[in-house]
């Protein structure tokens, strides 16, 4: 089990870590940045296994793989959201974070709730419900098995 | 059944039809990466083994978002990147010349049909020329690098087909805005845009430029024109059959087909913060304003300065305000000189900065901090984009931003 945090639609690849900590030489630097100008609190209060709860258009805006790349470092175990931007979507898949679409699960939980996440099964448990989420195309989730683009290519 | 123009640029490139929703690896022409992010690249080339770049001058690297330095440690992306150039033998390097996406068309690294990918999401524009183009993140961009492939996910297309002639003080600027608009931050996610109608092709490919620079603003994967006697020009190439058949078929299966009437655009601004929350600019008239920022790979071309020179032309900025204007290339920022807009945009007041990503990124030439408001011309107005997060940004065409910048405050051009 993890706890959710929650953010609302359109949340930008910006608002994920902004640009002045990109250019971070490493990564441990930018991931306490993360979220900041949403919630100040985010990167000291996630734990690893936690997850991202979100609307629709997550991770719009630039191409940067910090993006995910922070949420990954700081033990964030998938983002869960009505939809997610392109860019966003196969950088997180191709570092080895699940992007999981599920269009219920956002407006029936909170902030703080406890849920548990079933990759193979392709469902979200929260609060004794359960939510189905959309699968990824077999290519994808294959990348992801594997750990990431590098794990991938590595195999090939 | 008919094809549309990704779906042919597509089949041309792997040799075989494809249908939207199919994933193929595709062979890439060109790819891009700028100085923010080679650092990334060529740690992950490296860390997966490669000891070669497939074809290393199909690679480009571009310095422009932190051109020139303004933080001491910028330069350590410099170092990182000439050391990359030097060791994989790459030719193609750019350390002060432009913006990226103005450089890719301008210096002729892409020609139409081209299947191009580069590290920033702002990768849509070459679209302008009928080239497949895309952003990627800097660990894909290191495996094509290394493989010269990369796997895509073939798109459905959403057709806007535009007729009739613009009204004066309407821009290409106005048109993507509202198409934004409608579409909303995610009305294109993962599909492709396809430009149609006499309007579009009776724009100049500067014009297209700034159109599918924004596509990704809806979300969209690529934004294509179908490449024309301008685009042949442009380019330095004769058309062939080839190029000319990189039109939309009739029969084509569109997801959405979207009409609009030219004569019917207004002057439009995206209010904070959110690009598809567009307005009327005469819904927002009498807004007081601090800076105006004319430039960036959006509206940073010739004819986007001249705009602003023919209503600057004997005005000044009003007191208050700080007039900014970048070219998006050191050619254009020649060209600016060798007609005369630049004298008319210095003689208004304006602050003429080197041609680079600048402001529109947030890293240098006027950022702005709580409570102020800058009328921009660049595709983004994201929370904390130029300064602090309580910065309100409105996106413009470079009509609207000259007008308000005599004016102070917010006026229709």
């Amino acid at each position: 089990m993890g706890k959710i945090f929650k953010f609302g639609q359109d949340v930008d690849t910006d608002q994920i870590i902004a640009s002045q900590y990109i250019i971070y030489p490493t990564i441990d630097e930018m991931k306490v940045h993360t979220f900041e100008s949403l919630d100040t609190e985010f990167a000291s209060q996630v734990q690893p296994g936690d997850y991202v709860v979100a609307s629709e258009n997550f991770g719009c805006g630039s191409s940067r793989e910090q993006a995910p790349t922070v949420l990954k470092a700081l033990g964030v175990k998938a983002v869960v959201a009505k939809s997610f931007a392109r860019i966003f979507y196969r950088n997180a898949i191709n570092i080895g974070l699940p992007v999981i679409v599920c269009k219920e699960l956002y407006d029936n939980v909170n902030a703080g709730d406890e849920m548990a996440l079933s990759m193979q099964e392709g469902v979200v448990r929260v609060n004794g419900k359960e939510y189905e989420c959309t699968k990824l195309p077999a290519y994808m989730q294959g990348i992801l098995d594997q750990g990431g683009l590098i794990a991938s290519l590595d195999r090939e | 059944m008919g094809l549309t123009i990704i779906e042919k640029i597509v089949r041309n490139n792997i040799g075989k039809e494809v249908h939207p929703g199919e994933i193929v690896t595709v062979n890439v022409d060109r790819v891009m990466i700028h100085d923010i992010f080679i650092p990334f690249v060529a740690s992950k080339f490296e860390e997966m083994g490669f000891t070669k770049i497939w074809d290393a001058d199909k690679a480009v690297l571009i310095y422009d978002h932190l051109v020139p330095a303004s933080q001491v440690d910028d330069t350590r992306h410099f170092r990182i990147g000439n050391a990359f150039v030097e060791k994989y033998g790459m030719k193609n390097i750019h350390r002060a010349d432009g913006i990226c996406h103005q450089l890719m068309t301008e210096a002729g690294y892409v020609k139409p049909g081209d299947i191009v990918f580069g590290t920033d999401s702002h990768t849509t524009t070459y679209g302008c020329v009928g080239a497949f183009s895309s952003g990627i993140g800097y660990t894909e961009m290191a495996s094509i690098l290394g493989t010269g492939t990369l796997w895509i996910r073939v798109p459905e297309t959403i057709k806007v087909n535009i007729t009739g002639k613009l009204p004066e003080n309407v821009m290409a600027k106005d048109i993507i805005l509202k198409l934004i608009g409608d579409l909303g931050a995610d009305g294109a996610t993962y599909k492709a845009l396809e430009f149609t109608g006499d309007t579009v092709e009776n724009m100049t490919v500067a014009s297209r430029m700034s159109m599918s620079n924004m596509a990704i603003e809806a979300g969209a994967k690529c934004a294509l024109f179908t490449p024309d006697e301008k685009t042949a020009e442009y380019c330095g190439i004769e058309l062939t059959d080839k190029e000319r058949d990189l039109v939309g078929d009739a029969d084509a299966v569109y997801c959405k087909v979207i009409n609009y009437r030219a004569e019917d655009f207004v002057p439009v601004m995206a209010c904070p913060s959110n690009v598809d929350n567009v307005k009327p600019v005469s819904a927002l008239v009498g807004k007081e304003i601090d800076q105006v920022f004319i430039g960036s790979c959006t509206n940073g071309r010739l004819e986007d300065l001249m705009a602003a020179a023919a209503f600057l032309k004997g005005k000044h900025v009003a007191p208050f305000v700080k007039l900014i204007i970048t070219p998006a290339s050191r050619k254009i920022y020649r060209e600016a000189v060798a007609n005369g807009t630049m004298a008319v945009l210095a003689e208004a007041g304006a602050i003429i900065t080197h041609p680079s990503c600048g402001l529109c990124c947030g890293r240098t030439g006027g950022i702005l901090t709580d409570g102020e408001t800058v009328i921009a011309t660049n595709n983004r107005n994201f929370l904390g984009r130029m300064g602090t997060s309580k910065v309100n940004i409105y996106l413009a065409s470079p009509k609207s931003a000259a007008a308000c910048a005599v004016a102070g405050k917010i006026v229709v051009p």
